[in-house]
């Protein structure tokens, strides 16, 4: 059957990968997206090696779409084993090349995937008092700001 | 894998006996209904038989019947020529409920300079008998309220409606195309002035539907030509849909209690999930195919993908599901939260629809539910 989706993004969604809430992480970042109201969480574990920091483990929980789900995902590949500098270079459309293709109205989930990545990081070199490479204070910025927009929905859910 | 479908509002199958009924005027009697010869009387005869059938259903007669190509084109007839005969600067009120064939229309005309006011409902779909009441001024020409929500299922009040559109001079709309044979309309008794309905939601074939035109109301086709149907709506007749249309209405039973008892299963069977509530009306004043609900921190696009792996078709009002990224203007109206439209679930039923197939889905959501839950930062698991 032809979805919308592509084949890559209808198997993620159909087994995702690192779909879990994390015991113990080192650091949680969260995205939200004022366009549709979904919402992500990346948990992070952060290992040394010679190179530098680099993420031993990587999860996510979404609050979305397929394409959300599917994004999430993707990300979660991409980003494990990388040290932190290879990790804030992921962009969105390198998410979206490794899925296939996204419907272009739903471009903006793979933005929010690579934002909650980036979040992660924010807090977690914040948290050890280590310098924020310019590009993610940048995106922590507008995340915070959209998060905003999106925290009246899940306060309703919440309660 | 089993195959179910719960997405009657979207569409139907169309019921054997309806194909069957067809199939001649494809094949044999495939007159153009304008023409003087047997070719065409026969299809001309087809045409009348099936107007008085429909006509019948809503105790009309038969020479207010228009034949359409749809819902969303009778729509458009009924308001935009409503509207155009009396000229701008008039007033419209509908309700912030309505189909987009009913809200794209009116917004429309408001750019046309038509004054438009779209009445709120409460928290179950209705609309208020004194909001309505209270909209009604001077310039007001029209009234377009549908019957049933095809979201949620609420019945308007339809008979009330009438009674204080005629009271006030006004003409009254309705958008039965939910409705339409799946809950009693007498079009005489609710002083309803012009009707949309469609085919294909009754296991009758798509692209054919009816517009009621009261006889005494003034209204210009939206389509011009040859002068079929007695000028309103030109264009060769779709007799064979047409035919099937008829064929269909005398298939269906009001009320259809058999699938009320299904529904009402489901809606109970479904409610025994955790965090989770019907949206809508609940007993006589839902369509009995209809069950909408709402499950705290899903989303719908995916609760419906996941169920089509499943084999269950569903549907959703989800903002994930749409191209322009909001939610259910329906579901929104009601007061619901982004978030809660979000995780909307819309099944219709049928009369095709079969118990074994209402405890299959039973047995399949908890589990899909449970399943993006558990992916769900909201979820608290």
């Amino acid at each position: 059957m032809a979805y919308m989706y592509s084949k890559r993004v209808m198997e993620l969604f159909r087994h995702p990968k690192g779909c879990r809430k994390m015991e113990n992480p080192d650091a949680v970042g969260e995205a939200g997206s004022f366009l549709c109201g979904d919402i992500m969480k990346v948990y992070l574990k952060i290992g040394k090696k010679k190179d530098g920091l680099f993420i031993k483990d990587i999860s996510f929980q979404s609050f979305g779409c397929v394409a959300n789900i599917s994004s999430s995902s993707q990300t979660v590949e991409l980003a494990k084993g990388k040290t932190l500098d290879e990790a804030i270079k992921i962009k969105n459309m390198d998410i979206v090349r490794k899925l296939g293709s996204l419907p272009s109205v739903k471009i903006h989930c793979s933005v929010l995937a690579v934002d909650a990545l980036r979040e992660a990081i924010y807090n977690y070199l914040k948290g050890k008092k280590l310098p924020i490479p310019k590009e993610v204070l940048e995106s922590h910025k507008r995340v915070q700001k959209e998060l905003k927009e999106v925290e009246h929905m899940r306060e309703k859910v919440l309660k | 894998m089993k195959k179910i479908y719960l997405d009657n509002a979207a569409t139907t199958r169309v019921a054997p006996e309806v194909l069957e009924a067809m199939k001649p005027y494809f094949t044999d009697k495939y007159g153009n209904a304008s023409s003087l010869h047997d070719f065409g009387l026969e299809a001309a005869e087809a045409l009348e038989e099936s107007r008085k059938t429909l006509a019948g259903v809503i105790n009309a007669k038969p020479e207010e019947i228009v034949f359409t190509s749809g819902g969303s084109e009778s729509d458009n007839q009924a308001i935009k020529e409503i509207a155009f005969s009396k000229g701008p600067n008039h007033h419209i009120i509908t309700s912030s409920i309505e189909h987009p064939a009913v809200l794209k229309t009116c917004e429309f005309l408001e750019k046309m300079g038509f004054e438009v006011t779209c009445l709120p409902v409460n928290k179950e779909g209705s609309i208020s008998l004194d909001d309505l009441e209270k909209s009604i001024k001077d310039k007001t020409i029209l009234v377009s309220i549908m019957h049933a929500n095809n979201e949620i299922g609420t019945i308007q009040p339809v008979r009330e409606i009438g009674r204080i559109c005629r009271e006030k001079g006004v003409l009254f709309h309705t958008d039965a195309v939910q409705s339409f044979l799946k809950i009693p309309i007498d079009v005489k008794e609710m002083n309803i002035d012009l009707l949309s309905a469609s085919s294909h939601k009754l296991h009758g074939p798509k692209g054919v539907g009816l517009l009621y035109v009261r006889s005494g109301v003034k209204i210009n086709p939206l389509i011009h030509g040859g002068g079929h149907e007695s000028g309103l709506r030109s264009g060769t007749e779709n007799v064979a849909g047409i035919v099937g249309f008829a064929r269909a209405c005398r298939l269906c039973r009001i009320p259809d209690n058999k699938v009320k008892e299904l529904r009402d299963r489901l809606i109970e069977g479904v409610l025994e999930i955790k965090d989770c509530w019907l949206n809508g009306a609940k007993g006589d004043k839902r369509l009995p195919n209809n069950a909408n609900f709402s499950f705290k921190f899903i989303e719908g696009e995916a609760l419906v993908l996941r169920l089509n792996d499943s084999g269950v078709a569903a549907s959703t009002g989800s903002a994930c599901s749409t191209k322009s990224l909001k939610p259910s203007h329906v579901l929104m109206a009601m007061g619901l939260s982004h978030v809660e439209a979000h995780g909307s679930l819309r099944l219709t039923l049928s009369r095709y629809t079969t118990k074994e197939e209402i405890d299959y889905i039973l047995k399949v959501l908890p589990g899909v539910v449970e399943d993006l839950r558990k992916i769900s930062p909201l979820g608290g698991k």
